[in-house]
């Protein structure tokens, strides 16, 4: 669970590098929302690698074609945790047919379920989802006299995002509504993996702006762009 | 629903009216989504989308988009002066902490105490919650805009509701093809009725037992 290595100064590396901590059965946090701001390059490498058997932890499925419902649609990923997969019909009908296992957090839990993980927080006390299957099986708290549902924190062996810039210290600035969840996604990986559009050297980004301190990134890719089709074109 | 797109603007349309200048507003995919063409921009309104965008405008000129910022339905969209984007934590603080004036929300069946169920049709439809729970139960008002009776013409307005729920007793007003109802403490308040729709026709495709308002009035 905790970075232990110290990690460089200089952390732009190669695809393949990144790929060497992606394996068959590993546990891949990715940034986005309906694919925008998932990360094009490093889901086109491992469509390629064909790593299997994955554990995916994201807002949502995408659509099959676009984004990481690619991976889902290949048939690589045994378990989802996601707020929806509605988007994406081949990851309904592999959940329908036992092939794909999703557990579903509402939205907004599932974001700050994963800002704890990154932060090094232990739980989150939440009253949303309360009287619906969401609290099914959870730990309640009583927080002066109301009742919480107890949700626990979630990271990944690798977190993936995708930013619009990055120096080479892997601060990151993304681009509009793009951000979603990738800085919380970011946080809570043991490797974060950050793919951009564009590489500067450290002092070029102004600290003010940064989103994403560099503090939680372990290596940087150039983006090739994003390379599917968006539904609306 | 299978519903033409006339009627779902005279939803939408219907939906707007509950708008006031200067409100929170966050709409959700499907029909909900067409309310803000409803909005003249002098009206000031800010709207939420979850994906971390407050303050979105109309859809960019063809040619003009910028794929990443886009609605919650990742479609492109503009934004307004005083526009913020912010993370999913953030996005949804502003839900949770109820800065959300009103969401307008689809429904698959409503109660008649406003429990929404609108996220599951076990093993047949697997959409998933989304933003929905919070929606549902932190903004300050939920409007839900459906079909009145499901595609097998069964009411969706039902005693209680049959479908996993979304959220407990949160919807404030029902608008449908049919009619616009209130959620009130004693119960469902019947207020208006879409034509060539009447009073009984509504009452006959609706499960739960409805009250008519003292003047109930029909929308052309």
């Amino acid at each position: 669970m905790q970075k232990s290595k110290q990690k460089p100064v200089n952390k732009v590396g190669t695809i393949h590098e990144a790929l060497s901590y992606i394996h068959d059965g590993s546990t891949l946090m990715f940034g986005g929302f309906g694919g925008i701001g998932n990360p094009p390059t490093l889901i086109d490498a491992i469509l390629e690698k064909g790593t299997k058997d994955l554990t995916l932890i994201g807002n949502d499925a995408a659509f099959p074609d676009i984004g990481i419902g690619r991976i889902v649609s290949r048939g690589l990923v045994k378990k989802m945790i996601a707020s929806h997969i509605g988007s994406n019909p081949v990851a309904g009908q592999l959940m329908t047919d036992g092939k794909l296992e999703v557990e579903f957090s509402p939205q907004g839990t599932l974001a700050e379920r994963i800002r704890a993980g990154g932060v090094g927080l232990k739980g989150i006390l939440v009253d949303v989802g309360l009287g619906s299957m969401v609290e099914e099986g959870k730990q309640k708290v009583t927080v002066d006299g109301k009742t919480c549902i107890l949700e626990k924190p979630l990271r990944a062996e690798v977190s993936i995002v995708y930013a619009k810039k990055a120096d080479t210290f892997g601060n990151l600035v993304y681009d509009t509504s793009a951000r979603n969840t990738s800085p919380l996604v970011a946080m809570a990986g043991d490797y974060t993996i950050a793919e951009v559009e564009e590489i500067v050297p450290s002092g070029e980004l102004d600290p003010e702006c940064v989103v994403t301190p560099g503090i939680f990134v372990d290596m940087i890719i150039q983006s090739k762009g994003v390379n599917w089709t968006w539904a609306w074109e | 629903m299978g519903m033409g797109i006339d009627l779902r603007n005279r939803m939408a349309r219907r939906a707007a009216k509950e708008i006031e200048p200067g409100m929170i507003v966050n709409l959700g995919i499907g029909i909900p989504s067409l309310v803000s063409n409803h909005i003249p921009a002098v009206m000031q309104v800010m709207f939420q989308a979850e994906n971390g965008v407050l303050g979105m405008g109309e859809s960019p000129e063809e040619g003009e988009e910028n794929p990443m910022l886009c609605n919650a339905a990742g479609f492109p969209v503009s934004i307004v002066p005083g526009a913020s984007y912010f993370d999913s934590a953030t996005a949804f603080g502003i839900i949770r902490s109820g800065n959300l004036d009103i969401t307008i929300l689809g429904g698959l069946e409503v109660s008649e105490q406003g429990d929404l169920a609108n996220w599951i049709v076990p093993g047949k439809r697997v959409p998933g919650i989304g933003g929905a729970m919070e929606l549902a139960q932190k903004a300050k008002k939920v409007i839900v805009l459906m079909s009145h009776v499901n595609k097998h013409g069964a009411p969706k307005i039902l005693p209680e509701c049959q479908l996993p729920l979304t959220a407990k007793a949160c919807v404030d007003i029902i608008i449908t093809d049919r009619a616009v109802i209130e959620v009130t403490k004693k119960g469902l308040l019947l207020k208006e009725v879409m034509a060539p729709y009447t009073v009984d026709d509504v009452i006959k495709n609706t499960a739960a037992e409805l009250k008519l308002s003292d003047q109930v009035t029909t929308l052309s």
